[in-house]
């Protein structure tokens, strides 16, 4: 199935690839589609496949034209891909940046874009660019994007395609949002989406961890336009003010805590710790408040956080949560057991 | 048909799209180099050779549209069952590779520009020039609407000292941090590469104080001293830096994941998932090390536990339960 599906799509391409004239569905039909019957149920499902193979091909890449096929008679559409807008224009990188793209594109850790960024690759090799994966001069960084909605408002921005979503800020009920998707941006460890919020006929900005459930695209692809002069990097350097980094000073175990004395902004040593099993160092620390906290968990009993005290008391909220779950879980084995 | 191409459909639809994305990268690539090796192809274009085998045999049935025998594009296939050799004729107008769709472009123009900012400051000449060709050719207006603040990868900062020890071929001083002794050692090796292993990156070497291969998390090395003393044959030959790169046995563990750490499937190797309570997953992993198991659920706490083994659970709580006797047992503030 899959091969004729791939045979058809391509060509398809190859067919409307370099005309010089607008190609009439109804030839496209004939060549390609000639399994679907002459009646209303055919047509019905030729102009169902057409329009998806018409998406797979522009998700390729492929930029095809629309237009009339008669300049007097405008009624029935004809199609074209020019290699103009279709074709990856040429390209020479010389070997060093063949190199830097080689690492860039093992940045991205979400599994959507490590697979787009793999196909770009092969297109520049198909180019010629010879990428030299052996050499590796620096670590590229590692681009994450752990909300489950990602995704989906990542193809609603490219597409220019309006999005609705369900969104809880902490404390409040879920509400139902209407948004026309502008840019998405990540600071301090998070993502979120800039757009034209439908209801509240504004600009908003959307953390993607409180998005709820399925985001659904609503209505055509490019339906809005960008405003002109949006600067989706400005927005950002707004966000990173309000989510400002934070200094933590917090009680190291000696000998532990290697990623935070790495980047620690100070450190005083055989200070009094909460224990005397070991001894103890004083660091301090700058790093974005959200990220912090499950830093700090991650060294479990040899860091133990001083100020500020809202950093204090989440770590040891989420600590005290494990006890919590684990105790749970034994009372339903013990219920389980007795029955 | 039956009812089997119905639950078929989906990833039917999408495997067809992929193979079109590599024949249409494959014939270009072809193009410019006359005939090539099977293997070669597969190996430049990242794509399984078997894989591209099988693709060949599709673009043999191509061509344009006139059902005359010379419309087809020609896929040689004695050479391809034979010698293994690709040759193509009669596809000059796919010559050149399709552009970058926007979300492919934007996927990669986000990634240099993390780097840029990631990196030293001669390599982000290097990466300022490469987007600059990519810019000239039209092709960053996609990632104008995606702005990322990247990190530095901690440890990064050591890879140009680590890899100038291994082109010159000398042995390195470490002070290393051992996570799951939670130790100190200071030990003499010999480099052999630096790799990226999942999310974590790498130094493979042969380690005279351990007598054996070992591998070095780049997080974890405090500092690195380049010696004067050239490497032995130990660090010659380079190994499989696929699996099995980390020894020892592994144990299958299972974690219960509330809803806002079901991101870990992502991210990390979970070898099975099933629907658990209230909206939670189960997922089954390979742990290798259960110290490293434990930073990963104490940094989603408290959204993670674990089910199976029971010993994993017990001196899961027990940790935090001494986490925790620090904050309320004493006083100190």
């Amino acid at each position: 199935m899959a091969s004729d599906k791939a045979e058809r799509l391509l060509n398809l391409y190859i067919m409307l690839l370099a005309q010089t004239r607008f190609v009439s569905k109804q030839d496209i039909r004939r060549a390609h589609y000639a399994e679907y019957a002459d009646n209303a149920r055919g047509d019905e499902a030729f102009e169902k496949a057409f329009e998806r193979d018409k998406e797979d091909l522009r998700e390729l890449g492929v930029v095809i034209e629309v237009g009339s096929l008669d300049p007097f008679f405008d009624d029935e559409p004809g199609y074209r891909i020019s290699t103009d807008t279709s074709a990856l224009p040429e390209i020479r990188f010389e070997a060093d940046e063949a190199a830097v793209l080689g690492i860039a594109a093992r940045a991205w850790e979400q599994a959507t874009l490590a697979r787009r960024t793999t196909e770009a690759m092969r297109k520049l090799a198909a180019q010629g660019v010879e990428l030299d994966a052996a050499r590796l001069d620096l670590v590229p960084p590692s681009l994450r994007a752990e909300e489950p909605a990602f995704d989906a408002l990542w193809e609603a921005t490219q597409k220019r395609r309006a999005v609705t979503f369900d969104y809880k800020r902490p404390g409040e009920e879920p509400h139902r949002r209407r948004l026309q998707p502008w840019g998405l941006v990540r600071s301090s460890g998070r993502w979120y989406v800039v757009g034209y919020d439908v209801d509240r006929a504004d600009e908003r900005v959307f953390r993607l961890s409180r998005v709820q459930g399925r985001v659904s695209a609503v209505g055509k692809a490019g339906a809005y336009d960008v405003p002109p002069g949006t600067d989706v990097s400005a927005i950002a350097a707004d966000l990173a003010r309000r989510t400002p980094d934070v200094e933590a000073t917090v009680l190291v175990r000696q000998g532990a805590g290697v990623g935070l004395r790495r980047r620690a902004d100070r450190v005083e040593e055989d200070v009094t710790g909460p224990d005397e099993e070991s001894g103890w160092d004083r660091v301090v620390v700058t790093g974005p408040g959200s990220d912090l906290a499950s830093e700090v968990l991650t060294y479990g009993e040899t860091v133990v956080v001083e100020a500020p005290e809202d950093l204090r008391s989440e770590v040891l909220a989420r600590l005290r949560g494990i006890l919590e779950q684990s105790e749970q879980s034994e009372q339903s084995e013990r219920s389980g057991a007795a029955r | 048909m039956s009812a089997g191409r119905q639950d078929a459909d989906k990833p039917v639809v999408h495997a067809a799209r992929e193979q079109v994305a590599r024949l249409l990268a494959l014939v270009p690539f072809l193009h410019s180099r006359g005939e090539v090796r099977l293997t070669d192809a597969a190996a430049a274009l990242g794509v399984d050779p078997e894989q591209l085998d099988r693709d060949l045999r599709v673009l043999f049935m191509c061509g344009l549209p006139g059902g005359y025998p010379d419309d087809l594009i020609n896929v040689d296939l004695d050479a391809l069952e034979g010698e293994r050799i690709i040759r193509v004729a009669n596809a000059d107008y796919l010559a050149r590779p399709v552009s970058f769709a926007p979300s492919e472009a934007a996927a990669l123009v986000v990634a240099l520009k993390a780097l840029a900012e990631t990196a030293a400051p001669e390599t982000r000449d290097v990466v300022r020039r490469t987007l600059d060709k990519l810019a000239a050719a039209g092709q960053t207006v996609a990632a104008e609407r995606v702005h990322v603040e990247a990190t530095p990868e901690p440890g990064s900062e050591l890879v140009p000292l680590l890899q100038g020890a291994i082109d010159r071929g000398h042995q390195l001083e470490l002070d290393y941090h051992v996570a799951s002794r939670d130790e100190h050692s200071t030990r003499v090796v010999e480099p052999r590469a630096v790799t990226r292993v999942g999310d974590a990156t790498y130094l493979d070497a042969w380690c005279h104080t351990a007598g054996g291969d070992r591998v070095f998390r780049l997080d974890r090395i405090l500092r690195a001293t380049e010696l004067d003393t050239p490497v032995s044959d130990r660090a010659g030959h380079a190994r499989d830096l696929g699996s099995g790169w980390f020894e020892g046995s592994a144990t299958t563990v299972t974690v219960r994941l509330a809803p806002p750490a079901h991101w870990v499937t992502e991210y990390y190797p979970v070898t099975a998932t099933r629907p658990g309570p209230g909206g939670s997953l189960d997922v089954d992993m390979e742990v290798a090390s259960e110290a490293w198991l434990r930073q990963l659920l104490l940094r989603v706490a408290p959204h993670a536990t674990v089910v199976v083994p029971r010993e994993f659970a017990d001196s899961f709580t027990a940790s935090a339960r001494a986490a925790v006797r620090l904050y309320t047992d004493t006083d100190v503030r």
